[in-house]
């Protein structure tokens, strides 16, 4: 699990990143990687560091997909939709894994322990439908094996 | 050493398919009498997870393996390469390897990717070294004569590139001052955004030594002492690998102060990600780089004049970059005797989606892509007919069978209102609904547009609509005129191929699979079309 967001120890990864060129998004895979997220309080933090507007860092931040405002579950399925999964299946296992889980994309389950992430390719198309659950590539799902490997994930 | 010599993929694709638990296993059951090395894969994933064992003769391989037949394998003798169903005999025998030319994944899937060792034995570093001994101008010629074309979509020789930035003047770079004097970077594009493709993926986990030297090269040749790699955030393994090839490389003096004892300073930073699919594109690549939201850039100015914080900057594909050493080593000729018209040397061809032999195919240009998918690929994995086959990524035309004798060239697909992009080939049997995805392709370049142009940014979420309403039967001529109208706003008026090759996929699925757009083609007849 990850810590609360805690402005001190957000100052000082920040610091450690930014003073390398263009270090706006080592910082906030940094942050994310520290706390889940790159909640709105670490806003103000980065543009005083990066000598920025909050608008500015606002408009990064939301500009790409992967920062969230809010840390996700205890684990992360990132399920691909891509075309190479669309052509083995990968609509009927997406929707398999929403009722399996009980929540749509971007959602997390009531007990905190998956999210659910939508991700357009993997380099795993040759194995498809393909899914990152954590940092652990799965290959060839189905509903069955999908539900195997997400209870082997307390 | 007369222990047992095993080989198991660590390639994430053979780990989305077991490839741990089998090492596991075979460690439990050899204990102390085998060592395991994990390698990259060769490519075959029908085969994978795929054994490898030393033997007198050579290499012997077993696969599909999973954990649970490891026991079986030891029993029948798997330390001499005993027979056994799961037995594969010499890797290299097997047909889709054995037709191959791999000059670029020559090594992939052979040895510890992370074995400099490994790599030298096997003729790594030696482009590098000639590189060195050549001088700049040299290389650069080189480059030139091998025909090498960008292989991350757009096909723009690489060596005129090199020049461009060679000749320029290195700029003074004021917010930093670790770039103080003046400097010119190599940037290498990993953010293998199209779905389909996974060649930089398992260069970067199977063979990152290969970019590294690349990218040194590039160095060299255009007087550039900062490399960066952008990799995509989907692919933490790839990640993994190549921060811990860099570190190595930097240990041996391959990066750093020396580069390669050249007597010049060169290293690379990997920076990762965030998401989102434009940042593939060079110059959005670049502003992401800086810092910024990933906008792309109006050209000119060309990156190689005024690139990554205004300086002259290479920016290559991975498989460009990895395609240099061997041009080096082995020279010009030896690369630009293979290939088809203009597309000289080979292509790594990615066979994904339903299809029977998924894998790494790299050849010289020319196979037609009936030939890629149903002799070399086998089919589809489902068994029913192939009915359609996207080439080049989410921005790539899908292909009826009636086109399969394309020969898979640069301007061979072009001349087809397609493109080879990445060269990822998506096979999609006759259950697939073409409606849904030229629906899909509008939603996807909606979801990913960079929002700088309007027919992009607008025309696209507008284009999701016509789609949707065109699936349920609404005004349906009318709107296919509408759905073909947008779609020559967004070709002509888009400031990047994302917008301005989206009508790819939609027009050519209008076009070639016209019975899914139309009234008689409801959901509920299509459904009753794929239940047949
Ligand atoms: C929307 C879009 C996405 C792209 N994605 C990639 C990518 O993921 N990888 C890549 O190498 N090139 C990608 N490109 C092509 C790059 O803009 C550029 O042409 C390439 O990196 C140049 O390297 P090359 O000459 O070695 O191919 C993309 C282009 C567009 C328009
Ligand atoms: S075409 Fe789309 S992605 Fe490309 S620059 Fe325009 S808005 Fe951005
Ligand atoms: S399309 Fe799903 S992993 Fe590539």
């Amino acid at each position: 699990m990850y810590p609360p967001f805690d402005a001190e120890e957000a100052r000082a990864l920040i610091a450690a990143h930014a003073d390398q060129p263009g270090a706006a998004l080592p910082i906030l895979h940094a942050l994310q990687a520290r706390f889940g997220a790159v909640p709105a309080a670490a806003i103000p933090l980065i543009a005083e560091a990066l000598n920025l507007t909050r608008a500015e860092i606002h408009g990064i931040v939301s500009f790409y997909h992967d920062f969230r405002s809010l840390p996700p579950g205890r684990h992360r399925l990132r399920l691909c939709r891509a075309e190479a999964c669309q052509a083995m299946g990968g609509a009927r296992l997406a929707q398999a894994a929403q009722r399996l889980l009980g929540i749509g994309w971007h959602e997390t389950t009531a007990d905190g322990r998956i999210t659910l992430e939508p991700v357009f390719c993997l380099g795993l198309c040759a194995v498809a439908p393909a899914a990152l659950l954590d940092d652990a590539p799965l290959g060839r799902l189905d509903a069955a094996k999908l539900e195997t490997a997400l209870e082997a994930a307390p | 050493m007369t222990g047992v010599r095993l080989y198991v993929p660590a390639d994430a694709a053979a780990r989305a398919l077991g490839a741990d638990a089998v090492a596991s296993a075979l460690a439990a059951g050899f204990g102390a009498a085998a060592t395991i090395t994990r390698t990259g894969s060769r490519g075959m994933f029908w085969l994978e997870p795929m054994v490898e064992v030393d033997t007198p003769a050579g290499r012997i391989a077993y696969g599909p393996v999973a954990a649970s037949d490891v026991a079986g394998l030891i029993a029948a003798g798997l330390a001499q390469g005993g027979a056994h169903p799961l037995r594969l005999g010499p890797p290299g025998a097997i047909g889709f390897l054995r037709d191959q030319t791999r000059l670029v994944f020559a090594r992939c899937g052979e040895e510890d990717p992370l074995s400099l060792d490994a790599y030298r034995a096997r003729g790594g570093l030696a482009g590098l070294a000639r590189a060195v001994s050549l001088g700049p101008a040299a290389t650069i010629k080189e480059v030139l004569d091998s025909g090498l074309r960008g292989r991350g979509g757009a096909g723009f020789p690489t060596g005129i590139k090199w020049r461009s930035v060679a000749e320029a003047a290195p700029a003074p770079i004021t917010p930093s001052p670790r770039y103080g004097q003046g400097m010119k970077f190599i940037v290498c594009n990993a953010d293998e955004g199209d779905s389909g493709t996974f060649a930089d993926r398992m260069l970067m986990e199977g063979d990152p030594f290969a970019l590294i030297e690349g990218m040194a090269i590039a160095a060299l040749a255009t007087g550039a002492t900062q490399g960066f790699v952008y990799t995509r955030s989907e692919y933490p393994q790839a990640i993994a690998t190549f921060d811990a090839a860099l570190a190595i490389a930097r240990k041996a003096g391959l990066l750093g102060a020396d580069c390669a004892g050249a007597g010049r300073a060169f290293d690379i930073t990997q920076r990762i990600g965030a998401g989102a699919y434009v940042c593939g594109e060079e110059t959005a690549l670049l502003e992401s780089l800086e810092g910024r939201r990933g906008q792309v850039r109006a050209k000119p100015p060309l990156p190689a004049h005024r690139g990554l914080f205004g300086a002259p900057t290479v920016v290559n594909n991975v498989i460009t970059l990895a395609s240099v050493p061997f041009i080096l080593s082995e020279g010009a000729g030896a690369y630009q005797g293979l290939g088809h018209g203009r597309s000289r040397g080979t292509m790594p061809i990615q066979l994904a989606g339903n299809i029977r032999h998924g894998g790494l195919y790299e050849t010289a240009f020319g196979p037609s892509l009936g030939t890629l998918v149903q002799d070399i690929g086998g089919g589809t994995a489902t068994g029913r007919a192939i009915r359609a086959v996207q080439v080049g990524g989410p921005l790539g035309a899908y292909f009826p069978p009636a086109l399969f004798d394309t020969p898979f060239d640069y301007e061979a697909f072009a001349a087809r209102d397609g493109l080879i992009g990445h060269g990822g080939v998506v096979v999609f049997d006759d259950s697939v609904d073409m409606a849904e995805q030229a629906r899909f392709a509008m939603e996807f370049c909606a979801e990913e547009s960079c929002g700088k142009c309007t027919p992009c940014r607008i025309g696209s979420t507008r284009g999701k609509e016509v789609v949707e309403k065109i699936i349920a039967g609404e005004r349906v001529e009318q709107n296919i005129a509408l759905l073909r109208d947008l779609c020559d706003t967004l070709k002509f008026g888009s400031l990047c191929a994302l917008g301005g090759f989206i009508p790819y996929p939609v027009l050519s699925a209008l076009t070639h699979f016209p019975e899914d757009f139309t009234l008689t083609s409801t959901p509920g007849a299509r459904a009753a079309r794929r239940a047949a």
